[in-house]
């Protein structure tokens, strides 16, 4: 036993007392014991890799010195915001429109997300081994970002909110095709077993006990969708797709600063409105 | 009588040294109450999935309601035995989110033209009156639009029950339709069983490890051991001595 009375040895060192010195524990294990040495080196190639990053692209403490200035001259002359009754008006259509896109692209994505979905899902998929085919356009929609997508569709359909919609529906079927496919392959197989025993076809089991299974998960992932769609629907006018993004773009390269700041600020009251509506939605289907 | 079920020679292998079924003959009339016992691994619920062709035989035939075939029915004997058949699983294997009405439906699917049974909502005025007659029958008319999760173990048995009716079945096969249930459910159900089977003339085939439920609701038991079959009589002249043997080496 370790005694820690100053009185032990008259200097207030721990003792170790005789009984617990034959009975004393083994060595405590090295530091580096169970990291091997592939793992040490992954770590120290990792760290190299971010310090030589850093100095390519990480601000210089120079630059910062110089940027906070320009940065708080932007502030002064963005502030007070444009409160102008024709400019709003013309901010009020523009978000009404950024809604638009993004309420008919997310619900066209759901959607056709379903099909998708099913196609991918190992296990329940029509196609069998060959469902992999689905799952990798799945993934090939959800990699490619949005922004990309908008300027693919502002190509082929151009300028405007079409193209926005059209980016919106390949995102959300990005989006819910990969996590409703995950929840048809977790969904209860009982009931799916037990119609098709008595013969139902495939679609049968898809509407008559696979959906109604996994229903909660897919109304959280559309909310999910939805939100997503608002925040990326304000952005896609940037690069022509429609939208309060294109309202936005023009304010910065004519430098009006103060109208920027109005749809900024529009931009942050929808954005928030719609996430507390989603969560709230979440809750309540949940 | 005609028989409903004809077994001549029954073999099932998993695989060439997994012998499941070695040599079963079964003859089950129409309207006769079925009993299968046996212990785990004995082959019971084989038996059943091989009756209605969801497993594939190794040797040997089945008939099934007139369809005869070895190895495996082609798709339309497999349509015209599911067709005349219900089916009732130990876990009920309801769609828990959907109402019992909408389960009950569920039991037309795989029929001709039934793609609507998904849901009650889209289902025939025919069809959802079909459904409201097999659930008075199972006394749970009132329940029709609760869900189904909202149903104790035994009362979802008994919708399961309602979900095989509304086929209008010439046979009933359950796989152990009460082991999930406890022991009063377990009775409730068996009863109804029998009562519904005797009833509306319709065969009924069930696997049970309960021996009171095996003697007291059927016309027969066969007992199955090590894939043959042990006895086949009559349940009023069952000898306890053999019942025992079944499930002790």
């Amino acid at each position: 036993m370790i005694d820690l009375k100053d009185s032990a040895n008259g200097n207030g060192t721990p003792t170790v007392s005789p009984a617990c010195s034959a009975t004393r524990g083994r060595p405590s294990p090295g530091r580096m014991t169970g990291s091997s040495p592939l793992s040490f080196m992954v770590w120290v190639i990792l760290i190299a890799v971010i310090v030589a990053s850093m100095n390519d692209v990480a601000p210089s403490i120079d630059q910062l010195a110089k940027g906070v200035p320009s940065m708080l001259s932007l502030m002064d002359r963005m502030t007070p915001p444009n409160t102008d009754q024709a400019f709003l008006g013309r901010v009020f259509w523009k978000i009404i429109e950024t809604f638009q896109i993004a309420l008919v692209g997310a619900a066209i994505g759901i959607v056709l997300s379903l099909p998708v979905a099913w196609l991918a899902a190992r296990g329940i998929s029509p196609l069998g081994p060959f469902s992999f085919l689905s799952k990798a356009f799945v993934s090939l929609l959800r990699t490619v970002p949005d922004l990309v997508w908008a300027l693919l569709f502002v190509a082929a359909v151009g300028l405007g909110a079409v193209a926005g919609t059209l980016t919106i529906v390949v995102d959300t079927i990005g989006f819910c095709g990969r996590f409703f496919a995950e929840a048809m392959e977790d969904s209860e197989k009982d009931p799916q077993e037990a119609l098709s025993a008595i013969g139902a076809n495939r679609l049968s089991i898809l509407f008559g006990a696979i959906i109604p299974d996994t229903m909660p998960s897919m109304i959280n992932t559309s909310l999910f969708a939805l939100e997503k769609a608002v925040r990326s629907s304000v952005v896609l006018g940037l690069v022509g797709a429609g939208g309060i993004g294109q309202e936005l773009k023009v304010s910065f390269d004519l430098f009006q600063y103060k109208n920027a700041l109005t749809i900024i600020l529009v931009i942050f009251v929808v954005v928030l409105i719609m996430e507390y509506l989603t969560d709230f939605l979440r809750t309540r289907f949940s | 009588m005609t028989a409903v079920i004809r077994l001549e020679g029954l073999q099932k292998y998993y695989s060439s040294d997994v012998p499941v079924l070695t040599g079963i003959d079964l003859s089950v009339v129409e309207g006769e109450r079925v009993a299968l016992i046996g212990s785990n691994g004995s082959g019971k619920s084989t038996l059943l999935k091989c009756l209605i062709g969801l497993h594939p035989i190794t040797g040997g035939s089945v008939e099934t309601l007139g369809e005869r075939f070895t190895a495996q029915p082609t798709s339309r004997q497999r349509d015209g035995i599911r067709r005349q058949t219900g089916f009732v699983f130990q876990k009920h294997c309801l769609v828990k989110r959907r109402s019992v009405l909408s389960n009950v439906i569920h039991g037309l699917l795989g029929l001709k033209g039934s793609w609507r049974a998904f849901t009650h909502q889209f289902a025939r005025s025919e069809w959802r009156d079909r459904a409201m007659v097999a659930l008075e029958e199972v006394n749970l008319g009132e329940f029709a639009m609760r869900r189904a999760d909202a149903l104790s173990g035994g009362q979802q048995q008994r919708v399961a029950i309602a979900r095989a009716l509304i086929r209008e079945p010439r046979l009933l096969i359950a796989d152990e339709p009460a082991a999930s249930l406890d022991p009063a459910a377990g009775k409730d159900v068996m009863a109804l069983f029998s009562r519904l089977c005797q009833d509306h003339g319709i065969t009924l085939l069930y696997t049970s490890h309960d021996m009171a439920h095996a003697v007291d609701y059927s016309d027969r038991v066969v007992a199955l051991k090590n894939g043959q079959v042990r006895f086949d009589q009559a349940s009023d002249t069952l000898d306890p001595a053999a019942l025992r043997e079944t499930f002790h080496d």
